[in-house]
């Protein structure tokens, strides 16, 4: 790569440059690079431990990449970090659902945190409008993972990083979750998702992170 | 703001639900200040000379007991990542967190806290200014305990680990917070001890979130 690559970043879209990670002592990544434009989803495969999620949790900015620069638009995201968060949605391996609380409390909170937003319609969505009223502790292992996605429905934001969305669900939700992606690709969302099932999507680039695994010197 | 208020909210909430965690500080603080009496006899003059002492101790203890939990929960769900990511600065989370940390715990202990100076034969001049103290200077126990609450998420047996950090550092509250009670006892102005429990409270107000948001970004990566 030639230097001063890093002003040369793509002028809209997504995109991240010669991106490299660390974890402890191991680096699990490097020279890595990628670009969505509007409406462009990116599947992340590989082998576990590749770095999968430490790559969608660089996007998210839940920590610092080694090397390289990840892009929005043209703007190095680092810059503005509070703006960077305000437009995505990260959904992660843990829930973040809240036993006590009620189906439509945990989403509403969520939501609320974010500025507001169509609870009622994303559990619906999701198939939860009949648990709305019922405590999430007696909630299964999937329907805990579609209140999570329902999260991406009940605020909107244009990129969406979902580490295993897939897991856990059953194929009626995975019908949902498809269609759901569907829909934030036709409205010119980004889409960035780590998978080990089949999750077929039209025109989605694939990445396979083994591809970058460093090379022990 | 709205945001703010709603983490509040979520937090109270969460903790009346659970009920446990508010009846076991107030129920700590109660049964540790009814052991005095017992190990040091039921003397009332000995008593009411140690009253504020064995009061403010026993309930700074209380306050840490509940510490742990602060960031806890929210960090095992994956809640803490969640919020990270929220629009809210974390430092501004951290504040909203202690204020809901302090409502279920600092304000109970000041309300409890008249009736267990009963037992304890306090002299009738040290009321007012026991629960003042307590009402200004449990928020600050609230606030620099959720820096030592952030630093030890993760940790194994991270509530003796925020003992060990906070206990010296809850040391100048202490100090204030009696002097107060004994000062009023004593016919001595009560002023420069609040005021200065303010100021801690005040240097606090800012302060800490800021360090404990760090401290949870450290967490977090």
């Amino acid at each position: 790569m030639p230097a001063g690559r890093h002003t040369m970043l793509p002028a809209a879209g997504f995109a991240g440059i010669d991106l490299a990670c660390r974890r402890g002592e191991r680096l699990v990544f490097a020279g890595l690079s990628f670009s969505l434009a509007a409406g462009g989803a990116l599947v992340l495969t590989g082998p576990n431990g590749s770095g999968k999620s430490s790559l969608l949790r660089l996007m998210a900015g839940l920590g610092r990449p080694e090397a390289g620069v990840l892009s929005w638009d043209g703007a190095p995201v680092g810059e503005d970090p509070p703006a960077h968060r305000a437009r995505l949605h990260f959904i992660g391996h843990q829930e973040a659902v809240k036993p006590l609380l009620s189906v439509a409390e945990n989403l509403a909170f969520w939501a609320g945190m974010r500025g507001g937003g169509d609870v009622g319609q994303a559990l619906a969505r999701f198939r939860l409008a009949a648990f709305a009223g019922s405590p999430c502790r007696l909630l299964s292992a999937g329907q805990r993972r579609r209140l999570a996605l329902a999260r991406l429905l009940a605020s909107p934001a244009p990129l969406w990083l979902l580490d295993e969305p897939a897991t856990g669900l059953d194929s009626d939700a995975l019908d949902d979750l498809q269609a759901a992606i569907a829909a934030q690709r036709e409205a010119g969302g980004f889409v960035v998702l780590s998978t080990h099932t089949e999750l077929p999507m039209a025109g989605a680039a694939t990445l396979c992170l083994s591809d970058f695994a460093a090379r022990p010197a | 703001m709205s945001a703010f208020r709603l983490l509040v909210q979520r937090d109270l909430r969460l903790a009346l639900r659970q009920g446990g965690d508010a009846a076991m500080v107030v129920g700590f603080f109660v049964l540790a200040t009814i052991l005095f009496p017992f190990g040091v006899g039921p003397e009332p003059e000995l008593l009411a000379r140690i009253a504020a002492g064995i009061l403010w101790v026993t309930a700074l203890l209380a306050a840490l007991l509940s510490l742990e939990r602060l960031f806890q929960a929210d960090w095992e769900d994956g809640s803490l990542e969640a919020l990270s990511l929220m629009p809210l600065p974390l430092e501004a989370q951290v504040l909203a967190k202690c204020l809901a940390h302090w409502l279920v715990t600092g304000l109970p202990l000041s309300a409890t806290a008249p009736l267990l100076a009963l037992l304890l034969q306090l002299d009738a001049a040290g009321y007012k200014v026991l629960v003042a103290s307590l009402l200004l200077g449990t928020p600050t126990l609230s606030l620099i305990g959720a820096v030592g609450a952030a630093l030890s998420l993760g940790a194994r047996r991270g509530g003796v680990l925020l003992s060990l950090l906070m206990l010296p550092l809850y040391i100048p509250v202490l100090i204030f917070g009696v002097g107060a009670i004994e000062a009023s006892i004593g016919g001595f102005g009560v002023g420069p001890h609040l005021l200065l429990l303010g100021a801690l409270l005040a240097g606090a107000l800012p302060l800490a979130p800021l360090a404990a948001a760090a401290a949870l970004r450290q967490a977090l990566e």
